[in-house]
């Protein structure tokens, strides 16, 4: 059946921290907010424990977005956990790009845990952006790569 | 028949440093010689395809190949090298990781046929005449390598059974390599011949690092005069030495030239880039989104920096682009 990007429903890995965006995603399910069900969530206990490997991973392993949730800045439950997530997003989107993989498929957010309905705001708006660009397949290259090449 | 243990060697996409470094035994080649056979080599002894083919499955107890998988020959070869082989061993960080040529994975095949033969200028090609496998002219067929859209290591091809990483790998290490091979006490498969810590731990420089790390700005070493006795993160010199393994003896470092992370990953990282990335943009002393934006704009090529040598073995391994 050919892709229909109308059908296409990404797949989104959110790292949300335990002390807001994830209480913040506890909230929308308690006060019935609906959102997009397509953030898969990873509870950290900080946004700053997010490593880049977990992102390039979750890509190579085919997620089409990344989404990091952390406190607001200045309300680290660490101090300055979120701010050390702050730097390494900045770096590692820079790198990411490079690689080939745009620049909204991975976000990080600063959602407290009153902030249901920002929650429910950048997940939509995120399978949003993600459904117009499509999926991303990041191919792993196969075993046999006799068959890749061409007699031109 | 000599009862001596027969051993080869093999290049594929590398620049040939390898072989050096082999030379560099300077004088204990010469011990290696007494002690084992020699039985493929092509960069230094006239033995052909067809005299390796005409070996028993098996019958060289190690072969060392150097350099990454880029084309159908070189991956032809390392078939034919694993299955006479009892050993086989990743020497150098392009068949460790990828190495330099890994980064034509920022490119595919098209890409780069496209440069190499059309547009570069001293280039003069107006037919665009490329490369191909099969060529027919006047009944007669010539014939290619194929050249794979990305380059891979030598463990993505075929089963390693050790790594001697290094850009290249130092005489010290390949000697004792040989050694242990010769010893018959082998390490457990798939492990790289190297101390598993980081080179910070081996640095001469270790003690002068203050305890926090804080810069705004990264130089790059023909920015800055570069002091010979303190650390180079502290200088504000990117250095790759907190994600890069140890073994080297901080050769770089003592040439007041920063690590830039041949050696690989310790065995506890997944991906070496990543890991760096994280150390060095955890450095950077700032809380601002717009200085912080500004101070990675001294990091102009992070990819290349961060994987000059295992991108082909970075959890992503390839640029991804509209071919590939």
């Amino acid at each position: 059946m050919p892709e229909n990007k109308k059908e296409f429903e990404p797949k989104i890995v959110a790292f949300f921290c335990n002390w807001c965006t994830y209480l913040a995603a506890d909230l929308a399910g308690t006060a019935r907010i609906k959102h997009a069900p397509n953030a898969r969530v990873i509870r950290v206990m900080c946004s700053g424990r997010v490593d880049p490997q977990f992102v390039m991973e979750a890509f190579a392993k085919g997620a089409d977005g990344v989404l990091i949730g952390g406190c607001h800045p200045g309300d680290c439950h660490y101090q300055e956990g979120n701010y050390k997530a702050l730097r390494r997003y900045t770096l590692l989107k820079r790198m990411l790009m490079d690689m080939g993989i745009e620049e909204e498929r991975f976000r990080l957010e600063w959602i407290s845990a009153a902030e249901a309905e920002r929650l429910k705001w950048c997940v939509n708006d995120m399978v949003e952006k993600l459904k117009a660009l499509g999926p991303l397949n990041v191919q792993v290259p196969t075993e046999d790569f006799a068959e890749e090449v061409q007699v031109a | 028949m000599s009862e001596k243990p027969k051993v080869g060697f093999y290049w594929c996409a590398s620049c040939g440093g390898c072989e050096e470094a082999v030379v560099d035994l300077a004088e204990k080649v010469l011990d290696v010689v007494a002690a084992v056979d020699i039985v493929f080599w092509p960069v230094a002894l006239d033995f052909k395809k067809k005299d390796v083919e005409a070996m028993e499955d098996g019958s060289i107890l190690a072969t060392f190949i150097n350099g990454a998988i880029r084309t159908t020959e070189q991956e032809e070869m390392v078939h034919l090298l694993r299955r006479k082989s009892q050993l086989l061993i990743a020497f150098g960080a392009c068949s460790h990781m990828g190495g330099i040529p890994g980064l034509a994975n920022l490119w595919d095949r098209k890409s780069i046929f496209e440069t190499s033969y059309i547009d570069t200028p001293s280039t003069v090609n107006p037919d665009r005449v490329m490369p191909v496998m099969e060529h027919k002219e006047n009944g007669h067929t010539v014939t290619l390598p194929g050249f794979f859209d990305t380059v891979r290591s030598l463990d993505q091809v075929a089963d390693v059974d050790y790594y001697l990483p290094g850009c290249a790998p130092t005489p010290k290490l390949i000697w004792m390599a040989v050694e242990t091979l010769l010893s018959g006490e082998l390490p457990p498969k798939g492990t790289v011949i190297s101390p598993d810590v980081a080179l910070c731990d081996e640095c001469p420089r270790k003690e002068s690092r203050p305890i926090e790390l804080k810069l705004t700005e990264f130089k790059r070493p023909s920015q800055v005069l570069i002091d010979e006795d303190t650390c180079m993160l502290a200088q504000g010199v990117l250095c790759m030495g907190p994600a890069t393994r140890a073994g080297c003896e901080a050769q770089c470092i003592d040439g007041n030239m920063p690590c830039t992370g041949c050696f690989g990953p310790t065995s506890r990282v997944k991906d070496q880039g990543g890991k760096i990335l994280s150390a060095v943009a955890s450095i950077i002393d700032s809380n601002d989104p717009a200085a912080i934006d500004q101070i990675m704009d001294s990091i102009p090529d992070p990819v290349g920096t961060f994987y000059r040598y295992g991108l082909p073995t970075s959890l992503l391994r390839r640029r991804k682009m509209e071919t590939v």
